[in-house]
């Protein structure tokens, strides 16, 4: 392959519900030669497992269908390679879905993969580990556990690029592998090259959140000025084979690109900016420079890289119980007052239904809900007060939102709006595995 | 002054943790954040929401630093009771510290 010519790069999602005619736009006008739609959360996937359990043919991202029609027919027409993890649980079952979709479609001599092997469920009960984050054995939380998804590296889709795949559709992989993975495929670069790939992966983090570098998140009237948000370009990352890169936008769309937007973006989410984990690479952001080089566009170079450490990081899903809600309005002169009031009514009466008030969050939307001290001080015109409480089961769950309501006739004067709310918990937590442990698999299928 | 005055900010979440970046708008506020805004003085600030330790780290080359504010998300978005269950508006209340 050419070493002098650069990549493009577009993403076409921030998150599984983000907005698609960006992506399309993308698909049609950015030159791009791979589109990476990002759009799996921590949590999507546990949930997707369980959406799995139900029902074995689904499990993948409920969107896959409207962004594959609004985005595939200009990418095959612009020969553009798409990237994305909307495979969440079920990467084999989202890859035929996609094969019928296309064909309605009308696209025809078109290779779609599917990257499986982050699902460990199966491992679960022999492994012995701690959650990273509590130093809690798994083996205390062994029956309430309902997935166990281990990050994959950019390696299985580099492979599956390299068979020729036109779309390729992963579980849990890391969010910058889905980003580094054509770089590693079109440059022709070693998986050992660290400093390459840790570069890459400032590109990879820049991106995955698409609008949060183009002026998404960002305005703050007054100081931090963004017009057009109604209808903010996504991102174009082009790269060198050294991996420096630019990112830019299309012109015709709204949102800003500058150093303050990626510098904002470069640490969202990041802890040691010297020690970014990801399956592929310790990735070293500390010493980053960002060069405003034209009006939306900017160019960014210093990022390297160590020794990935063989370990991959596995999200584990458990159920945790049931989280119920409620919420009412009160307006005017004494609002706090009468919200306050009805916050103290609603505490005696959980404490009666055996709730610990451990388990209960207490606020008033206006006052104190965002900032427990309510940093701001004065009379709201108005507020809600909002009442959450951890159960053991859904009955009792029920009641949370049925002891708000009761404010009506049973609470302080002029109470109104109320909502109900039930939730069944997953939860979240991680540990950490021998790499060696996971055998990606790819499988193919052409239309 | 607010901080609200000469830098900007994002908070992130993984699990439990919350990191916060406060970045300079001109460079040459910088070495005022660095000075000022210490790792003791936002675990102070956010007391009332952070119950672990607060780690800063520093890129000059960016005028900016990054908190990591553990134990700060009531058990993290999965299992959290609040209404902000991210802490996506801790940022905006960073800005409010005093320099």
């Amino acid at each position: 392959m050419n070493k002098t010519k650069t990549i493009r790069i577009g993403s076409g999602a921030g998150y599984s519900g983000d907005r698609i005619e960006p992506a399309a736009e993308l698909a049609k006008k950015g030159k791009i030669n791979y589109l990476v739609f990002e759009c799996l959360a921590e949590r999507t996937i546990a949930l997707a497992q369980k959406a799995r359990k139900s029902d074995p043919e689904a499990g993948f991202d409920p969107l896959l269908e409207e962004r594959l029609r609004a985005c595939i027919p200009a990418c095959r027409e612009n020969n553009i390679k798409v990237i994305t993890n909307m495979g969440a649980a079920n990467p084999v079952s989202a890859m035929k879905k996609a094969a019928g979709v296309l064909k309605e479609e009308g696209i025809k001599d078109y290779k779609i993969a599917a990257v499986t092997g982050d699902d460990i469920l199966g491992l679960i009960g022999e492994l012995d580990a701690e959650f990273i984050e509590t130093g809690e054995s798994l083996e205390n939380y062994r029956k309430q556990i309902i997935s166990a998804n281990a990050y994959l590296g950019a390696a299985p889709i580099v492979e599956a690029l390299r068979g020729g795949a036109d779309l390729i559709i992963t579980g849990r992989v890391a969010d910058p592998a889905l980003f580094i993975a054509p770089l590693i495929h079109g440059f022709g670069w070693e998986m050992n090259n660290y400093s390459l790939l840790g570069q890459a992966t400032v590109m990879g983090h820049l991106m995955e959140c698409a609008a949060q570098v183009t002026g998404g998140y960002f305005a703050d009237p007054g100081v931090k000025e963004v017009s057009g948000l109604d209808n903010l370009g996504f991102p174009i990352a082009e790269l060198n084979s050294d991996g420096s890169f630019s990112i830019s936008k299309l012109p015709d769309t709204g949102g800003i690109i500058n150093a303050a937007t990626c510098k904002e973006q470069l640490l969202y989410e990041i802890h040691d900016p010297a020690r970014y984990l990801t399956p592929d690479v310790v990735a070293d952001f500390s010493q980053v420079i960002i060069r405003e080089a034209a009006k939306d566009f900017v160019e960014v170079h210093g990022g390297t890289g160590k020794k990935k450490t063989g370990m991959l990081k596995v999200s584990v899903g458990y159920l945790d119980g049931w989280i119920g809600e409620g919420q009412i309005s009160y307006g005017g002169a004494g609002a706090v007052t009468r919200g306050q009031l009805a916050l103290n009514i609603i505490k005696k009466r959980l404490i009666n239904l055996n709730i610990d008030p451990e388990n209960m969050d207490l606020s008033i939307i206006g006052v104190n809900s965002l900032y427990r001290d309510g940093k701001h001080r004065g009379a709201p015109a108005e507020v809600r007060v909002r009442v959450a409480a951890r159960t053991p089961g859904y009955d009792e769950a029920v009641k949370i939102g049925n002891e708000v309501e009761a404010l009506y006739t049973n609470g302080p004067a002029a109470g109104g709006g109320v909502s109900k709310h039930i939730r069944e918990v997953v939860a979240i937590k991680s540990i950490l595995i021998p790499e060696s442990l996971v055998r990606p698999e790819i499988h193919y299928l052409t239309i | 002054m607010k901080l609200h005055e000469i830098a900007h900010s994002r908070t992130g979440d993984k699990g439990n943790i919350s990191n916060i970046s406060v970045i300079a708008y001109r460079q040459e506020d910088y070495p005022l954040l660095e000075k000022e805004v210490t790792a003791e003085r936002v675990k102070d600030h956010f007391r009332e929401v952070v119950r672990g330790k607060v780690i800063r780290y520093e890129l000059p080359q960016l005028g900016a630093l990054n908190f990591v504010l553990h134990d700060a998300l009531a058990g993290g978005v999965t299992r959290s009771l609040s209404l902000d269950i991210h802490g996506k508006t801790l940022s905006s209340i960073m800005l409010e510290m005093e320099v």
